[in-house]
């Protein structure tokens, strides 16, 4: 048989030992079927497939049991019948020897197909439904790398593909897998070109085959006779290794496949012979690729040949049916002994790329004789099909200069172990190159990862120094828009305010502003209550002061409460019903009525006696006079003797004014008329009337005048109570800006917010406004003092003390906090805390002065009133006692210069004061606990006892109520019911409690 | 004279054209920062871990070109990352400086998730941003993003990061090294015999 085409040549190669003969002998025959497959889940490069199936599940031989991942991937099917028994780590065929994730099937020996079907015309099929076709069947290279075919055959879209070359060499030693299925299935292997040709369209097709396959090559020829495919088959001389895929382009193209490039860059294809059986298979029949053609050999194999093998048949089973005699076998060996790998593990299984099998004997495949030195010789140079530079290579593979052996092209190395054969010093140098390629990639790979690190590192610190950036942008936002909000707060309570004090009518949004403040110190009370029945509940420390707050969050919005209810009582118009104004005003008022009336009824004589003007009017006049005479003095009677009935009064004695006003003014209207005709009829009563006119003007003025006295009298007084009201409700909104502004303050300093220091700017000027408003309330209230009755500001002005107490300990120990974090704000909270004291001193000062002036009546009276309420009681020592304290702390500041002054004995005559005060209120407080308790004793009940009592069945309701939380379903019902008892106990005894402690 | 003259006035005129040809050049083609700190710096292996003693591989990479910093104080980058680098800068190859830690294997770090209570503090300490996970929720290291620098393993509160060697793959196994075989020809096998025959 001659060449059509003209065989060109490849440089090296070597005439290893065929071994070929002995598994030609007999025809394929098909492997029997095993009791158990094993499809290791990746059989190539690329990713391996993702299982479909589930452990327990039947499947069918030929159906899909892993399904490809990405484009570098291949299906896998089942290749018998049976159960997935496991997806597991098993031992497979590859060099590390590492067992990888498998698929294991219990063959249930039915082989039972899954339905399946081939195309009846692939011709009519687009080529991307049919190279899908082929991929679903799960085809892949089956000479070597298994690489998955389609990609193979999508090579058509993006090169032109001249040439399509089937690799039918075979030049490896022992293997006759090829050679058997082209003397067998010829037929089939050019129906497979025939697809391949169909979707490449190539130009020309050969099939290059080695010429120590005579049968084989006549074989194909025969069938090519019956065919219409064009195609030359070429016969090449034997020598490896001509089936390397560059080495058979050249041998039949001439063209060498430049470095680093594809076949198809240079506009060829090559695919392997078995790989175009399966392609006919899988189209024609529908059937994946589920087995392949598996040679036998090797001298312990009593039956060397070539078996139809199920992918995933251990080679357990497969040396069993060839009746390997492991004695004897020394190696068993995947793959040709040039290029294949020795395995130790019977147990793995045949996969898509396994074409031979050898059971070596000690003779056949001796061990590796020990490597020595290399002499130099250049033998390798000569063998080696890719050109290379072996021991130039094995040099820097030893020495580890990779970069070196990189630049001499070692990844063109196709490890073909030509050198390594060839070596006479017994180099295993394909090894070498091996280590040095992975070391490279590892490099590589390496080199990859940290550049990868670098971007995220970099993109990281690009990320932080933005949020940084955005973060600094939203603080100066958020500042601008406080400032922007505070300043138009400020606008908005500049506005309002003197049109509230100027005029009494548009008290109207300070209603909404005293309703909110209300609202306000409502919440915060009810806050405040929660926390302390909390505290109580869990036992904690602190209930004293939380017991604090809440009085005077109590007190705070009693005030509010207050302030909003009189505020809304009050009558638009009339200057606010003046409870507090004088008896002073009132006998002024009955005074001026009676003027009025001796006045109106001396002008009722004069008219009488004259004779003129209207008389009935007149003594209409005094008569209403006479009554309001009459009403004023009751009133101012009644207000002397302390019923306070005199705001309606005001209120009608301004009204008839202004109605006697009017009417005057009406009467002097008539009267100048009078006057006029009289003048003007040359009346001779004339001068009179003129007289009686002026008369008249005067009494007008004189009402005129009377009116205007009244309502300075009722502003005087009314103004200060409106105020203190307002300004009450002010200081109480500003103490809950303060408490906000600190609270904010403190959770900033306790995360380390850098905003932290103009935070307690921010809190020392809200405590600022606080101080001024709060002077205000108290120059208010002096103002006050001087008509009102001092009886009432000494309570309030106690609890204005008490709050400034707390604010002040509040103050100090946020600034002692900032001092120990080293805040730069501690000078600024220092300067508050001072301010916060002046002012504490001030209003005691305030105080001492009203409580010196009516102490001997007003203790009494206090002690009286009080001297039931026990919570008041106590409060009132624990007050007592600071101001004590503070009092005798401020006497030991002094100086000794100052010792000396009149201050110090003032103070000194305080503190003794407040000693008796002290006294007093501890021992009233005293004396109403004593009979509390012996109240308490009467009944046989120990008040220390019963409270510890309380507190203790608390405790336990709580932590029963948490162990029933946490509780299993299973114990749930004995908790609850121990809850219940617990909790009744509980109630009992604080109920008792509670009778006594009120 | 006027020859002399010529000669003169042609190289003073070939100095001032060159002269502001390199002037020019060396502005419109300057090359800004230090381009042998980037590859220095692309040679290290950018764990960011701090083993060296500065705050990152950049700026190990700034000393070494700037102030002579020794080339040996990467302990991920093993001796390799020396070779690279004496081999960049043209300096002696020298052992990795034991100071700063030896060669480990790679390891990546792992979070034991059961035991997360989700503080997010190794999320910050990552230099790669690996870690994924938000406050009060488990987090979990992308292993294909992690250096393997181990920053992580101090911030955690509860020690519930393990850095965990890189088990080997189908993927990632490599050849090993061949044994050294005898490197000696067959007559020296023996010197002692033939010293003693020449005697």
């Amino acid at each position: 048989m001659k060449n059509t085409v003209r065989v060109h040549s490849f440089h090296g190669g070597i005439h290893p030992p065929e071994n070929k003969k002995q598994s030609t002998g007999a025809p394929i025959t098909m492997a029997p079927v095993p009791s158990r497959i094993v499809l290791p889940l990746q059989q190539h490069i690329g990713l391996p497939a993702d299982p479909v199936v589930k452990v327990g599940e039947r499947v069918l031989k030929g159906q899909l049991v892993a399904e490809a991942i990405g484009r570098i991937s291949a299906n896998i099917h089942a290749s018998t019948s049976g159960v997935v028994t496991a997806i597991e780590s098993h031992p497979v065929p590859h060099m590390s020897g590492m067992p990888a994730d498998c698929l294991i099937i219990e063959a249930d020996g039915n082989d039972e197909w899954i339905e399946h079907q081939g195309l009846e015309d692939y011709t009519q099929l687009p080529k991307p439904e049919l190279i899908e076709f082929i991929r679903q069947a799960g085809v892949a290279g089956m000479g070597g790398a298994g690489f998955p075919t389609d990609v193979k055959l999508h090579l058509g879209d993006d090169h032109i593909v001249n040439t399509l070359i089937i690799n039918a060499a075979e030049c490896e030693p022992y293997i006759t897998a090829d050679d058997m299925l082209m003397r067998e299935r010829a037929e089939q292997i050019l129906g497979g070109i025939e697809i391949i040709a169909h979707l490449l369209k190539p130009l020309h097709i050969m099939v290059g085959i080695e010429d120590n396959k005579p049968q084989a090559i006549r074989a194909l020829h025969a069938a090519l006779d019956n065919s219409t495919l064009n195609l030359d088959i070429v016969i090449t001389p034997t020598k490896y290794p001509s089936g390397g895929e560059k080495q058979l382009i050249k041998l039949l193209t001439g063209i060498e496949v430049p470095s680093g490039k594809i076949p198809a860059d240079v506009g060829i294809v090559c695919q392997n012979i078995g790989t175009t059986t399966a392609i006919f298979k899988a189209v024609t029949y529908g059937e994946p690729l589920i087995s392949r053609i598996v040679t036998v050999t090797g001298q312990a194999a009593r039956h060397k040949q070539n078996y139809e093998v199920r992918i995933g048949t251990r080679f357990a089973d497969l040396l069993d049916h060839s009746d390997v005699d492991r004695e004897q076998m020394y190696r068993l060996i995947v793959g040709g002994p040039m290029m294949g790998i020795t395995v130790e593990d019977e147990q793995i299984p045949v996969i898509k790329t396994t074409n031979c099998v050898i059971a070596g004997s000690v003779q056949e495949m001796p061990p590796q004789p020990p490597a020595q030195a290399c002499i130099r010789c250049g033998m390798c140079e000569q063998v080696c099909p890719a050109e290379l530079l072996p021991q130039q290579l094995h040099w820097f593979a030893k020495g580890r200069e990779f970069d070196k052996a990189r630049n001499h092209n070692l990844f063109d190395c196709i490890e073909c172990g030509a050198c390594s054969y060839i070596c006479p010093s017994n180099i295993p140098l394909v090894q070498y190159y091996r280590f040095a390629k992975a070391e490279i990639r590892k490099e590589d790979a390496e080199q990859r990862k940290s550049d990868h690190a670098r971007i995220r590192f970099e993109a990281r610190l690009e990320r932080l120094e933005r949020a940084k950036v955005e973060k600094e942008e939203r603080r100066k936002q958020r500042a601008a828009d406080a400032a922007r909000a505070q300043a138009a707060k400020k606008d908005a309570a500049l506005t309002p305010k003197p049109a509230s004090t100027a005029n009494a009518e548009s008290s109207e949004p300070d209603l909404k502003q005293l309703k909110s403040n209300a609202a306000i110190a409502r919440t915060k009370l009810r806050q405040a209550e929660k926390a302390l029945a909390n505290a109580k509940d869990k036992g904690q420390e602190g209930v004293d002061t939380l017991q604090a707050t809440v009085i005077q969050l109590q007190e705070k919005s009693d005030k509010a409460e207050q302030a909003y209810q009189q505020a809304q009582n009050a009558p638009a118009k009339a200057p606010v019903a003046a409870p507090a104004s004088s008896l002073k005003d009132l006998k002024n008022n009955a005074a001026i009525a009676r003027t009025k009336l001796k006045k109106a009824e001396k002008q009722l004589a004069d008219a009488e006696a004259s004779g003129e003007g209207d008389i009935s009017a007149l003594k209409a006049q005094v008569v209403t006079l006479q009554e309001r005479t009459a009403k004023a003095t009751e009133v101012y009677e009644n207000a002397e003797s302390g019923k306070d009935n005199s705001a309606p009064a005001i209120a009608l004695d301004t009204s008839g004014l202004e109605a006697d006003i009017v009417a005057m003014q009406g009467k002097v209207d008539k009267a100048e008329t009078a006057w006029k005709t009289a003048v003007e009829s040359g009346s001779p009563a004339a001068d009179k009337m003129a007289a009686g006119v002026a008369k008249l003007k005067d009494k007008l003025t004189a009402l005129q005048d009377e009116l205007a006295a009244i309502k300075n009298a009722s502003i005087a007084t009314a103004a200060p109570v409106i105020d203190t009201c307002e300004l009450e409700a002010d200081i109480v909104a500003m103490q809950a800006k303060v408490d906000k502004g600190e609270a904010a303050w403190k959770t900033a300093l306790e995360s380390g917010s850098p905003a932290a220091d103009k935070m307690a700017a921010g809190v020392t000027k809200l405590k600022d406004k606080l101080t001024a408003l709060q002077d205000e309330l108290a120059a208010a209230k002096s103002s006050a003092i001087a008509t009102a009755a001092p009886v009432i500001d000494t309570s309030e002005l106690e609890a204005d003390i008490a709050s400034m107490q707390a604010k002040v300990d509040k103050g100090e120990a946020a600034w002692k906090t900032a001092v120990e974090s080293g805040s730069p704000a501690a000078d600024k909270m220092a300067v508050g805390v001072n301010k916060l004291k002046d002012k504490l001193k001030a209003l005691q000062d305030e105080l001492t002065a009203i409580t010196t002036k009516s102490d001997a009546k007003q203790d009494e009276t206090q002690m009286q009133s009080e001297a039931l309420d026990m919570k008041a009681l106590k409060q009132q020592v624990s007050i007592m006692r600071t101001k004590l304290k503070k009092a005798e702390k401020q006497l030991a500041e002094l100086s000794e210069d100052e010792k000396e002054s009149a201050l110090a004995s003032e103070l000194i005559a305080e503190i003794d004061q407040l000693k008796l005060r002290h006294g007093t209120a501890k021992t009233t407080y005293d004396t109403a606990e004593a009979e509390l308790i012996a109240a308490a004793a009467q009944e046989g009940i120990d008040l220390k006892q019963l409270k510890i009592d309380a507190a203790l069945a608390r405790a336990a309701v709580t932590k029963a109520e948490r162990a029933l939380t946490k509780a299993e379903d299973d114990g749930k019902q004995t908790l609850e019911e121990e809850l219940l008892a617990i909790r009744a106990q509980a109630e009992k005894l604080n109920a008792t409690l509670e009778r006594f402690s009120e | 004279m006027s020859a002399v003259l010529i000669a003169v006035l042609v190289l003073l005129g070939l100095g001032l054209v060159f002269g502001i040809l390199l002037g020019y050049s060396s502005i419109r083609f300057k090359v800004e920062g230090n381009p042998l700190v980037d590859q220095v710096d692309s040679l290290l292996p950018q764990t960011q871990c701090g083993q060296c003693g500065h705050p990152g591989c950049r700026p190990y990479a700034e000393s070494i070109v700037n102030s002579d910093e020794a080339i040996n104080k990467c302990p991920p980058g093993g001796q390799s990352t020396i070779e690279a680098l004496a081999d960049l800068l043209d300096v002696e190859v020298v052992p990795l400086d034991a100071e700063h830690g030896e060669e480990q294997i790679k390891t990546v770090a792992y979070i034991r998730e059961d035991e997360c209570i989700g503080c997010t503090k190794c999320i910050q300490a990552c230099p790669v941003d690996a870690i994924l996970g938000a406050a009060k929720q488990m987090h979990t290291v992308i292993e294909s993003e992690c250096t393997g620098c181990d920053l992580c393993v101090e911030p955690c509160p509860v020690d519930c990061i393990d850095m965990l060697p890189i088990a080997p793959t189908l993927n990632s196994w490599q050849w090993p090294a061949p044994k050294p075989g005898i490197e000696l020809i067959a007559t020296d096998r023996h010197p002692g015999i033939a010293l003693e025959a020449e005697v």
